[in-house]
């Protein structure tokens, strides 16, 4: 098999397209790279997914604990706190074990009817959850801080100009909180899609080995005892993928910042941070 | 463990539990809780020295050693830290496998990589085949520290390269005016100082290196994950536990013991951030020298 043939058969393998049988003998270069591309579909699909929603409820989350009224405020604390100051892997078995023992497949609501559960405990469903989640705890976190540094005199022009309520956040607060945060964001998705390599080692099973990237560098290490290969692979793809994501949030952070001098800009600057 | 634990007829509700939850095999589960803190204890100050070698090196004025303190500054960047735990282990294995083969079996015919296969001599296998359970557990344990103290190094030593680049230029010149030799500026002046700076960073590490004694379970040690997928499980692989699948409790019990220790930490570093504060140059110092006056 020539290695385009390899990409054809496989490069859709982990969502359940093209060859089956994965390479079990005579493992090429190629089959492993192709293999391992194919897994990162799912990093990614676990990444923007878990991004995109875990958005929105960030920003809920960071004005509730920005909020003066302690029924709001301390919830959304405590939300905070739990899963920023818990390990992911902990986050991912406690779900997983949710699901598949206190819901049994299905909830019933008063006996009128019942809801279908047994699809959350795959990890396209399960893990995706678990990792809005987690993403939302860290990006409320981040938005809140910035939402604190929001300056005084833009709020108090605000007041002067009888901006109020809702105008007044989505108009003056939420462009400078954006503005503020995007940085330290850029950061949280870049290791976020970093934590979504974790998802192999949650018990959500891999479907008739579909599974993500760092399933395929195991399954190939493990076949070929040698791990000095699919490993630095995966590192490969993560590299490419985080220079990707440090590009894409970039042109972000410039539109957020295009009404600066450029001195005053908040630039992007890549802090290491490691597992959650 | 207790003693009306004895006689299995007597026993129900919570009597019964008491006894359940004091098993020798639980006592293998509240062990382990020791085998973290241990990790923990063991792999911080590892990983600050490795952090810190990295860091000199960084700032060497060695060109090779600057080139290697800033690749293993760097190498953490872009890779998902997982991937290191998982390739580090295997690598350190057969790295001090090969060595000792080379050493022990210098006429060793067979290649060592047979095809698939990484086979060295028995006499380098390390640790020897016929070692008890316990020297297998205390090898792989040093191999998970290793791990954690060379990942984690690498963090800590863009954490202290910054806070080394951090203290004001004017301390460093004054040393020189006074004729200390770089050396001498180093240590009593850089060292001493940079620990303010890299305070924050370095409490962030703890917080996250916390995080990550969940990964041990990965490197196959019997950490608490083990112990509670195994006793939380309805059955083993030998026999059924008296209960049904406990497991969500065991890890709710986990994730308790995990925010406990990040909040005792929390506590903890504030306090010594405030500490390290004194007599510093900085806001938080002088804030504290006029609450003083």
């Amino acid at each position: 098999m020539t290695c385009w043939e390899t990409v054809q058969a496989f490069w859709l393998r982990s969502v359940g397209i093209g060859e089956n049988a994965l390479p079990t003998t005579n493992i090429t270069l190629c089959d492993q790279f192709v293999l391992i591309g194919s897994g990162m579909l799912w990093n990614l699909y676990f990444g923007i997914l878990a991004l995109a929603l875990g958005f929105v409820f960030a920003i809920g989350l960071a004005l509730a604990k920005a909020s003066r009224n302690r029924w709001i405020r301390k919830p959304a604390e405590w939300y905070i706190f739990i899963f920023r100051g818990s390990p992911l892997f902990i986050q991912f078995f406690l779900i997983y074990f949710f699901i598949t023992t206190v819901l049994r497949g299905s909830v019933d609501v008063f006996g009128l009817f019942t809801i279908p559960t047994a699809w959350l405990a795959n990890a396209w469903a399960g893990a995706a959850f678990t990792l809005f989640l987690n993403t939302s705890a860290y990006s409320a976190e981040i938005f809140f801080g910035a939402l604190m540094t929001v300056p005084k005199g833009d709020l108090e022009a605000a007041d002067a100009y009888g901006i109020t309520g809702r105008e007044r956040f989505f108009r003056i607060e939420w462009p400078t909180m954006m503005r503020l945060g995007w940085p330290a964001y850029t950061n949280e998705a870049i290791f976020l899609f970093h934590a979504t390599t974790l998802v192999f080692f949650s018990s959500f099973p891999a479907f008739q080995q579909r599974g993500d990237a760092l399933y395929y560098a195991n399954y190939f290490a493990d076949k070929t005892f040698n791990p000095f290969i699919p490993y630095p692979i995966v590192a490969f793809y993560f590299i490419v993928l985080t220079l990707c994501l440090i590009g894409i949030f970039g042109l972000v952070n410039k539109r957020l910042n295009r009404h600066l001098p450029s001195h005053q800009r908040k630039r992007i600057r890549l802090r290491p941070q490691l597992i959650r | 463990m207790l003693e009306f634990c004895a006689d299995p007829k007597t026993l129900e509700g919570l009597s019964w539990l008491s006894c359940y939850l004091t098993t020798p095999k639980h006592m293998e589960f509240y062990f382990s809780f020791l085998t973290v803190m241990a990790l923990l204890l063991v792999a911080a100050p590892a990983a600050l020295a490795f952090g810190f070698g990295g860091a000199m090196a960084a700032r060497s004025h060695i060109a090779p050693l600057r080139w290697l303190g800033k690749i293993y500054t760097a190498m953490v960047r872009g890779v998902p830290d997982i991937v290191f735990f998982l390739f580090f282990v295997i690598a350190l294995d057969q790295g001090i496998e090969w060595l000792t083969h080379q050493v022990r079996c210098p006429d060793w015919s067979e290649p060592i990589r047979q095809g698939l296969e990484f086979r060295v001599c028995p006499a380098a296998k390390v640790p020897p085949n016929n070692a008890s359970l316990f020297v297998h557990q205390a090898y792989a344990f040093t191999l998970a520290v290793l791990t954690f103290a060379i990942v984690f190094g690498a963090f800590a030593a863009n954490v202290l390269k910054g806070a080394m680049d951090a203290v004001p230029r004017a301390q460093i010149e004054t040393a020189e005016a006074y004729g200390l030799s770089p050396r001498q500026t180093f240590r009593r002046i850089l060292v001493p100082q940079m620990w303010t700076y890299a305070l924050p960073g370095l409490s962030n590490l703890w917080l996250i290196l916390i995080k990550a004694t969940p990964l041990l379970f990965l490197l196959g040690i019997q950490d608490i994950v083990y112990w509670a997928r195994e006793l939380g499980s309805s059955k083993s692989a030998r026999f059924d536990y008296p209960h049904g699948d406990w497991r969500l409790y065991y890890f709710l019990g986990l994730l308790v013991f995990y925010l406990a220790l990040t909040r005792v930490s929390e506590i903890g570093l504030a306090r010594l951030t405030r500490r390290l504060s004194h007599g510093q140059a900085t806001r938080a110092g002088e804030t504290l020298r006029k609450d003083a006056a």
